[in-house]
């Protein structure tokens, strides 16, 4: 760490740090882009993976928490840029180092105002072209007369815009097309079955051929981060449950360890490992869910209802002790909300039992086919190094060779306790990406097997106090949920309701890389590595 | 008169009383026994082949895939059909949260369904937001933007709660008077007509947001 801060300090004599969970970094707008062009390209920095950008409104000034990591050395670094023009904020893009900094700036655009230059897309993202008002800034009018339902169609964006830095600092903007009077644009979406939800493509083709992807987003835009901003920490917890409803309980589980972390809160064992299993529980649900829709999208309709048959156990052993099959409300501040049904392991001793079975018949009935093959193998490849500029996570990241699962890069729970493998796959194609969750499945299970026995006595729920306050201060927090790394910041100043509470989705990262994997590719190949890249749009969307 | 559906006796049914007072006010003229008869007979093979469109926005869609697996298997009622055009469903279930930029798009969807056709407003978030309510971009329910025949209750509603909401409706379409009455046809003068209205009430509204831009 002190590494790190010496080399940006030898080079950056305007760099001023602060020391937290990850070294903090503040640098003024005009000289951000170099230093990013540093972090880059430096080898004894090198951080190659943009983790996440959050927006901010500091009420007197506007600006961007970067989180770094280096896949290679491990390090991390976050780095802060504010401007105090509220009028017209300015800050400079890095969109051209990072891809994955193309979404994440326009959505800071959208929710704050704030115009990235030579930025090439500046469009809002979620919003409608003609939303009034940005939401998240701290001043935002959200009455209805403002922002009325309108039931009109939006007018349809062909040119774009992008503010252009000249030589001599003067900032112009400047027309882009999307899309040219001569392409013939086929829309996709947002309503159409294979799309897995309201999610928009419009596409450019050539006969069978994708010559562009415009990616529309925010057809199932619910403003969660805004609404955590008006509750209680107790009350924000039941959101994680319905961003990505396939990772309910990982979700949950990283919101409660970033407030656990600020609270400096110690859970009891039970509960750790309690939340440990219901995680992979629910990683085995997700991903069966996953074949299911998936050999459904590709037209093996019948694979649906048997990993469903299996989904349905596991649902039922949540319903036991959760009460509900889907949107648990289980983990809590502290540890889990209600002790494990009397049933709990046996269930799970005999869902461990069906699955190795379970497994080899999907084997039989889909990962053998040759015509499965024939439209997985080769389709929608991407290579290591597009995956982690991307932020593409989860199995799609170790599918591409990306070793990038949370619960071995930096073990939360008990993860560095238990004896599990992390599946990485080189090809990178879609046939990769569908085995690394067949693997998947069975380490979880293997993570199963060595926790059913062992769950020791004790509390649940460590004692916490009726109003939570957490201290002035910013917190950061992954987990591995089934689609990759979930990611909560928190920021707080002092009060019983957050600042800023930001969700890092990793879904948002795999619709972003589509356009890259599915470019050149036929239009039937689009609906393969949307199939594998498995998003859930909720949690693109938040 | 005991209105039943997929063969669930009449006392089981929640709300009797509500299908009673539909009755009474369908029938408050009395009904034709041959026009009766066959509304019956068209009425009876319609309420057993319900095509539903699917359309699901969040984590309602994932227990209406449930709905059609194997455990709750609703191709036991004829329902299993689900359509990926609205021209060929008979009804939507809107399952899901509706947001601002979503609700032009399931407005066009409702117009695009054929004639007779239904809604079911599935969860929370359809009825009324749900927890989103306080949200600066989610509808406050699907009711505002398209007419609803079923509410099902539930974050999510559990797969028999979507069976029963589907129940009602088939409730609904028993009673239902098909001549003269959910089959109507429009003219097409009478078409163009409203199709012009509601354009001139798509202008003024412009017309009056960019005079107060003004």
């Amino acid at each position: 760490m002190a590494n790190v801060q010496e080399h940006i300090a030898r080079l950056f004599p305007e760099a001023t740090f602060e020391e937290g969970e990850w070294l903090l970094v503040n640098i003024p707008d005009a000289k951000w882009h170099s230093l990013a062009k540093t972090l880059k390209e430096d080898p004894e920095l090198d951080f190659d993976y943009l983790v996440a950008l959050v927006g901010m409104d500091w009420t007197e000034t506007l600006g961007v928490m970067y989180y770094f990591t280096s896949t290679h050395l491990g390090h991390h670094v976050s780095v802060r840029v504010a401007t105090d023009n509220r009028e017209k904020p300015m800050l400079h893009s890095i969109s051209d180092l990072w891809h994955v900094a193309n979404l994440y700036e326009r959505e800071v655009y959208d929710y704050f105002g704030i115009i990235f230059i030579n930025h090439p897309d500046m469009r809002r993202l979620f919003l409608r072209n003609d939303w009034v008002g940005y939401p998240l800034r701290k001043d935002y009018d959200d009455s209805p007369e403002v922002n009325p339902v309108r039931l009109d169609h939006e007018a349809v964006d062909d040119v774009t815009y992008t503010y252009v830095e000249k030589p001599d600092g003067s900032v112009v903007k400047e027309k882009r097309t999307v899309f040219a009077p001569e392409d013939f644009v086929v829309n996709i979406g947002p309503q159409h079955p294979a799309t897995h939800g309201v999610l928009r493509f419009r596409t450019a083709v050539d006969g069978e051929t994708i010559k562009k992807i415009d990616l529309y987003l925010g057809y199932i835009h619910r403003g969660i981060e805004k609404l955590c901003e008006g509750l209680g920490y107790m009350q924000t917890l039941h959101f994680t449950d319905r961003l990505d409803y396939l990772s309910a309980q990982q979700n949950r589980h990283c919101l409660c360890l970033c407030i656990e972390k600020a609270m400096g809160l110690e859970v009891p064992r039970r509960a750790e490992v309690i939340r440990v299993m219901m995680d992979e529980l629910m990683r085995i649900s997700s991903h069966l869910l996953f074949m299911g829709t998936f050999c459904m999208d590709l037209g093996a309709t019948t694979m649906l209802f048997y990993t469903l048959r299996e989904r349905e156990r596991i649902l039922d052993i949540f319903e036991k002790t959760c009460g509900a099959r889907m949107t648990f409300n289980y983990h809590c501040i502290g540890g889990v909300l209600e002790d494990l049904d009397k049933d709990f392991v046996a269930d799970v001793k005999a869902l461990l039992e069906v699955m190795p079975k379970a497994i080899k018949e999907y084997d039989t009935i889909f990962t053998g086919n040759v015509i499965a093959h024939n439209r997985m193998d080769g389709v929608g490849v991407l290579s290591k190094e597009d995956v982690i500029s991307y932020g593409a996570t989860g199995p799609v990241g170790r599918a591409s060779g990306w070793a990038c699962d949370v619960r071995k890069t930096a073990p939360y729970g008990i993860y560095s306790e238990l004896d599990f493998d992390e599946i990485t796959l080189p090809e990178g194609d879609s046939m990769a990406r569908y085995l690394v969750r067949v693997e998947e499945i069975k380490q979880s299970c293997r993570i199963l097997e060595q926790l059913v026995d062992n769950i020791p006595e004790g509390d649940i729920c460590a004692k916490v106090p009726k109003v939570i306050k957490l201290p002035e201060g910013h917190w950061f927090q992954q987990v591995e949920a089934s689609r990759g790394a979930f990611g909560v910041y928190i920021e707080s100043h002092g009060d019983q309701k957050p600042w800023r509470v930001k969700f890092n989705s990793p879904c948002m990262n795999l619709a972003g890389i589509v356009p890259h994997a599915a470019e050149g590719g036929k239009i039937a190949d689009l609906i393969t590595i949307g199939g594998t890249f498995d998003y859930v749009v909720p949690d693109i969307d938040r | 008169m005991e209105v039943t559906a997929q063969g669930m006796p009449y006392a089981d049914f929640k709300d009797n009383e509500y299908i009673e007072s539909l009755v009474s006010e369908l029938r408050a003229n009395g009904t034709n026994v041959v026009v009766g008869s066959l509304d019956k007979l068209i009425n009876w093979g319609r309420s057993n082949s319900i095509w539903p469109l699917t359309f699901a926005t969040s984590c309602c869609g994932i227990e209406f895939i449930a709905l059609g697996a194997a455990r709750f298997d609703m191709a036991r009622f004829g329902w299993e059909v689900a359509r990926a055009s609205p021209r060929q469903a008979d009804f939507m279930m809107v399952a899901g949260t509706i947001v601002h930029r979503m609700a032009p798009v399931v407005r066009r969807l409702y117009d695009q369904l054929a004639e007779p056709k239904y809604v079911i407003a599935c969860g929370g978030c359809a009825i009324s937001g749900g927890p989103f309510k306080n949200s600066y971009h989610v509808v406050k329910g699907v009711g505002d933007v398209i007419p609803v025949d079923v509410y099902v209750p539930g974050c999510p509603p559990r797969p028999e709660a979507m069976i029963y909401g589907i129940m009602q409706l088939s409730r609904k379409i028993k009673v239902e008077k098909f001549f003269g009455g959910v089959n109507r046809q429009q003219k097409r003068s009478e078409f163009l007509a409203a199709r012009d209205a509601a354009a001139a009430l798509v202008k003024e509204g412009v017309e009056q947001e960019e005079g107060m831009s003004k």
